[in-house]
């Protein structure tokens, strides 16, 4: 019986994430819109794209191979797996303890490995471009990230997501300094894995200093759908990451009832939508920077990462 | 008597003032250094006021409004407008760069801490701490004056520095009001005169750029 | 008969057989069998291991009556070499069945034949050494015979080269072992490990020990900055040779030092730990970077060996770090993972090199840029290679990332440290360890991007073929073993678990009790990982994606040419290249690690030059250090030149002169 209830909670939490990922990111726009004085689309505009994709033909090059095919299925499941095992409106889940924060975030760079293949696999010089810029931006977001992860990890005394958000419900965080530098760091990290302003455009197709969108070039139809898919996906990921570490408010506990878990739902989507203004507010105040800004940007992620866990591994009450 | 949370937020300060010290090494625009500065000195503001809330020490009120009058209004209004005067608004600083500019803070505030722990071995701990991020700030101050080649910027290190002395002895508990106050004078007065020099330096050379002055140094001939 | 004795037999078959390989190997069609010979004693070889180490047999002792008189040769078999054993045979398994297909290319197998048993022998027998002497000697032994196969292909000038740095290096580096164990038997002379185990070590003694071991050792494993050799030594051997020099060499080397470090001296002081794990990261980091740059396959590997390397020195030096604290569970967990990460490297290295010797006799080119859409010619060798490329990319589900992910923990463990130099070093070796991990990644989505996908750059790439059977045979083991040891880390950790015990006097916890075999290196709190079931899952999903889609989406699909913004389709050679891929990276971390520069001539509108774009990158490490020491010989030797040509009076005058010095000082010493 118990164990029914777990896989239900399991299974909720993987379509949750699948219902609210394009909605997260139709949100972003329509505020970034509104910013701008512009009406926008809808917010359920990018459900729309998806399903038009879906029925549309995809139209493959002459020269791909099964990577270009099978890719886009991969990148989905990996990133899906990745969302599923986030703490989103509550704390332990069934699987949570088969991937702590650091496999989290290698899955996602396995997903990012084979869409840098993906890139790569028709041979022209978009896709080239794409691959090689996103693999130069995860060289330095990675070590960052992880620096991240280590700061909290320390705190919290554990890398495992459920155990550091209850942590962080506790008396015992308190307001640190480490943490803080830990989340300027998370948040550098996420708009450049989430290729968003100012490292890159999420809004441009024909420019040269776009690193997601040249990736994707070559693809239509349904692996076109797939993709952005998991692009929606990593977005709601790090914003549920960061919300489950930083502010682990309105979790539900494992085991409590219904009711709770209903609030948790409620409360997740109110943190969601927070991050969705911040997020638009931030890009539409932002300009892009030049491509080559970007290593500056992530080691200066780097270096408030490091510079947390420094803090911690020094001792004292940080 | 002090609650955690209290002296938490004085730490979180306190690294509030060391993390926009690293934000100022990674700017390369004179307005956005600027910017900065008046980010630094509100951050000192606010942490000088906390510790006269926790502390119940009413002069440091005192000192906090000095730095939110002065440090973070007046001075950047003031160099803001030098900037546009001086036509140097659009000048782009690349002395070092900026990743080896982080590393190098890096290091520092590591050489801060390794000290500070080691040499106040028996101090209070949040004491301690405190002082860590103090000297980090100042170190950071000065290497902002040693990578930057516009005077302006220099000015702007220099004043960082000083709050990063200022939150020292607001740490420490037991500086006067006097000396505080005098030391911020003495500030604006350097301010002052480094401000007229700056445009004498203009005037002779067409460029603030410190390296222009190298050239008219009179052991090299 | 103990397993000491059994291992000294598989030494003997395999010296047996060089014998024979000396006599038979210019016959036609001898390779195979030989190979398939060396195949078998290696396959026993490594049957007796694994099942004394699984057994978890105590160290059995056996000597021979040879070498020197006062001292014989004294051999040892202990968890450690156990362990060892198992992985350099099971690497020689490998590439002995690799080479059964490969070796039919060779043109010269004679020059191969003999010294590759000779090579295998000298491996094993260091690992069962247990006196100095019979050590030194087996390491000369195996460094002769692997210089033999490096010098295989010897038409070669750059070969001729790689051979003479190798060579010049490798004695360097057993002299450093000789200082070793000079100062491990003391003014006494006691040779015998068990007699050096016995003595009582000073710090200052330990550490100085132990950095030379760093030293000699290093230079065999391709520590920075004694690892020019490796790049040069490794790629001039046959291909199977470069994945037994690569993938299973180095460890011999690593178990040297961990003989040494933490079995002979015993680690108790914890300075000597920064530096192993400074260099260690130091090393990962530059490894990696060079392998970036690089566009020979073969040096390319060889290079991302050096990373690997690097990355388990930085996790021995943790464990020193650890063990020197008398924390052992940390130093259990930092050890285990630096084993986990040998046997994975040997691994998925063997697979890669494999992999580039099939690829070099498809092609016929060793540089990435003339290959190219491998994928659509070589079918069946090209998912294999993408599984090594994910495994040593350190990407989950796979073994690079389990062995990745023990050292991440381990790192985590160092707070607790008491020293603050150590603090301080952890968690920037935390970040050298990930910066290295994701620069790998980068690394081989550009080698299996340039080579295997795309258009084929090269018109030798247009007729390659999928490599015999043999040879896919083996690459298939390897990579078949790279998703089980991926998918069951706890086998591998129990496995070593007698090994930590041995070194550092405490295993970490049995993993085998765990649930659905997840693996848990402290406590169940703290951190666990479950590849089973995220490899499940992600299975899942992605079938469950795939099902989804053909239900409900469009089945149509029209192949077109690629996109070319409005272009009619361009030549392949438009395709991004291996060094535009690294160029935002060259910018970047190039910068400071070699020196890097480009410079670009764009002639004016109207001009007929052809523009073009120069980039220059220094090999730092040689300029700073070999360049200067060839320029100090060069300039003795050119003063010392004028010796040839003296009259016979002089020299007299020289060999009088010395004399008398020398008796000068004999006075002045007595």
């Amino acid at each position: 019986m118990v164990l029914t209830t777990q896989l239900m909670f399991q299974a909720f939490q993987m379509l949750l994430v699948l219902a609210l990922a394009p909605l997260l990111t139709g949100v972003v726009r329509k505020v970034k819109a509104r910013l701008t004085r512009r009406r926008g689309a809808s917010i359920f505009q990018p459900y729309r794209d998806l399903f038009r994709l879906m029925r549309k033909e995809a139209v493959i090059a002459d020269n791909a191979s099964w990577i270009f095919r099978s890719a886009p299925y991969l990148i989905f499941a990996a990133t899906w797996v990745a969302a599923a095992l986030t703490p989103t409106f509550r704390t332990g889940l069934m699987f949570s303890w088969s991937a702590d924060l650091i496999v989290i975030v290698a899955l996602l760079g396995s997903a990012r490995f084979f869409l840098a293949l993906a890139g790569m696999d028709v041979g022209t010089a978009f896709g080239g471009i794409g691959s090689s810029r996103e693999m130069m931006i995860a060289a330095f977001a990675e070590p960052a990230m992880l620096l991240a992860v280590f700061t909290v990890a320390l705190v919290a005394g554990s890398t495992e997501l459920s155990s550091i958000a209850a942590f962080m419900t506790s008396d015992a965080v308190g307001l640190r300094v480490s943490l803080a530098l830990a989340l300027f760091a998370l948040i550098m990290v996420a708009i450049a894995e989430n290729a968003r302003i100012p490292v890159d455009n999420p809004a441009t197709h024909l420019e040269l200093t776009m690193v997601h969108e040249a990736m994707v070039l070559e693809y239509s139809g349904r692996h076109l759908a797939m993709i952005e898919f998991a692009s929606f996906l990593k977005l709601l990921l790090y914003a549920s990451m960061i919300g489950a570490v930083f502010a682990p408010w309105g979790l539900a506990e494992d085991g409590a009832g219904v009711a709770r878990n209903a609030l948790g739902v409620m409360v997740y989507l109110g943190k969601l939508l927070g991050a969705a203004i911040l997020l638009a507010l931030f890009e539409t105040a932002t300009a892009k920077m030049r491509v080559f800004r970007v290593p500056d940007f992530l080691g200066a992620a780097l270096m408030l990462g490091f510079l947390g866990a420094l803090l911690l591994f020094a001792g004292g009450r940080f | 008597m002090q609650s955690t949370l209290a002296l938490d937020i004085a730490h979180l300060l306190a690294g509030g003032l060391v993390l926009v010290s690293f934000m100022m090494l990674y700017q390369d625009r004179l307005f956005a250094l600027l910017n900065m500065f008046a980010l630094h000195a509100l951050v000192l503001a606010a942490s000088v006021a906390w510790q006269a809330y926790i502390q119940g020490a009413e002069h440091l009120y005192v000192t906090a409004a000095i730095a939110l009058l002065f440090k973070a209004i007046i001075i950047p209004v003031a160099l803001h407008r030098m900037i546009v005067r001086l036509g140097v608004h659009r000048d782009i600083e690349t002395a070092i760069g900026v990743g080896q500019t982080m590393v190098a803070g890096m290091g520092l505030v590591a050489l801060s801490m390794a000290l500070m722990f080691n040499v106040t071995s028996e101090a209070d701990p949040l004491v301690r701490e405190d002082l860590a991020f103090s000297l980090s700030v100042v170190l950071l101050g000065l290497l902002v004056m040693v990578t930057r080649r516009n005077a302006v910027s220099q000015i702007v290190g220099f004043m960082s520095l000083e709050n990063g002395l200022v939150l020292a002895a607001t740490g420490a508990k037991g500086m006067p009001l006097v000396v505080e106050i005098s030391v911020a004078f003495s500030v604006l007065v350097a301010f002052i005169v480094i401000g007229a020099f700056l445009f004498r330096i203009r005037e002779r050379f067409d460029s603030v750029d410190v390296g222009a002055l190298d050239e008219f140094r009179g052991d090299r001939r | 008969m103990n397993e000491a004795a059994l291992q000294l037999m598989c030494v003997a078959a395999f010296l047996a057989l060089a014998a024979a390989s000396l006599a038979a190997g210019r016959r036609p069609h001898a390779s195979a069998p030989l190979y398939l010979a060396n195949a078998a004693i290696a396959a026993t070889a490594f049957a007796v291991s694994v099942a004394a180490l699984i057994g978890g047999r105590g160290p059995v002792l056996f000597d021979l009556p040879i070498g020197i008189p006062w001292i014989g040769a004294h051999f040892r078999a202990d968890a450690l070499s156990y362990f060892f054993l198992a992985v350099i045979n099971f690497g020689a398994v490998a590439a002995s069945l690799f080479a059964v297909g490969y070796g039919r290319q060779e043109r010269e197998p004679h020059r191969i034949l003999p010294f590759y048993p000779a090579f295998l022998a000298a491996m094993n027998l260091v690992l069962l050494a247990d006196d100095a002497f019979t050590f030194l000697l087996s390491w000369e032994f195996m460094s002769l015979a692997s210089f033999a196969l490096v010098l295989a292909h010897h038409h070669d000038p750059e070969n001729r080269r790689a051979a003479y740095v190798y060579l010049t290096m490798a004695s360097f580096g057993t002299l450093a072992l000789l200082f070793v164990f000079g100062l491990l038997a003391g003014p006494g002379g006691g040779y015998l490990f068990a007699d050096i185990r016995s003595r009582e070590f000073e710090a200052g003694l330990g550490g100085a020990v132990i950095l030379l071991a760093l030293l000699g050792a290093g230079s065999k494993a391709g520590l920075a900055p004694v690892h020019v050799w490796l790049p040069l030594a490794h790629p001039a051997a046959p291909s199977h040779v470069s994945a037994l020099m690569s993938g299973v060499m180095t460890k011999v080397a690593v178990y040297a030092f961990i003989r040494i470090a933490f079995d002979l001296v015993g680690v108790s002081d914890w300075s000597i730990a920064a530096p192993v794990m400074l260099i260690g990261g130091a090393t990962a980091v530059l490894g990696i970077l060079h392998a970036l740059m690089e566009r020979d396959i073969k040096r390319l590997l060889a290079y991302s060996t050096i990373e690997n390397i690097g990355v388990i020195f930085a996790m021995l030096g943790f464990a020193m770090a650890f063990q020197a604290n008398g924390m052992a569970t940390p130093a259990a967990l930092a050890f285990v993972a630096a084993l986990f990460h040998v046997a994975n490297h040997s691994i998925f290295k063997g697979l890669l090199f494999f992999s580039a010797g099939s690829m070099l006799n498809a092609t016929g080119v060793r540089d990435i840029e003339q290959m190219g859409g491998l994928i659509h010619r070589m079918r069946k060798l090209a998912p294999l290679f993408l599984i090594g490329c994910v495994a040593i990319s350190a990407l989950p589900p796979l073994n690079g990332f389990a062995s990745e992910w023990l050292a991440f923990q381990a790192v985590l463990q160092s707070p607790e440290l008491p020293q603050l130099g150590l603090k301080i070093l952890a968690p920037m070796i935390g970040a050298l360890l990930a910066l290295a991990a994701a620069l790998a990644a980068a690394c081989f989505v550009r080698l299996y991007g340039v080579a295997f996908l795309g258009r084929p750059r090269g018109a030798s790439a247009v007729e390659a073929r999928d490599p015999d059977g043999w040879s896919l045979g083996a690459i298939a083991m390897m990579a078949a073993l790279c998703v089980l040891f991926g998918l069951f880390p706890g086998v591998v950790v129990d496995a070593v678990a007698p090994v930590a015990t041995l070194a550092l006097g405490a295993p970490l916890a049995p993993q085998s009790g765990n649930q659905w075999l997840s693996i848990i290196p402290i406590d169940a709190a703290q951190s666990s990982y479950n590849p089973l079931l995220l490899f499940a899952f992600i299975a899942f999903s992605a079938i469950l994606a795939a099902f989804v889609s053909r239900l409900s989406a469009s089945h149509a699909y029209r192949r077109s040419p690629a996109w070319g913004c409005g272009f009619e389709p361009t030549g392949p050679q438009t395709q991004y290249s291996g060094a535009s891929f690294s160029q935002p990276i060259r910018n970047t971390l190039g910068r400071i690690a070699f020196d890097a520069a480009e410079s670009v001539d764009m002639p004016s509108p109207g001009d007929q030059r052809p523009a073009t774009m120069k980039v220059r990158v220094r090999d730092l490490v040689w300029d700073a250090i070999y360049g200067r020491i060839a320029t100090v010989i060069n300039a003795i030797s050119e003063k010392l030149n004028g010796l040839q040509f003296l009259t016979i009076r002089r020299y007299l005058s020289l060999v009088f002169a010395t004399l008398v010095l020398l008796l000068l000082g004999l006075a002045a010493w007595s």
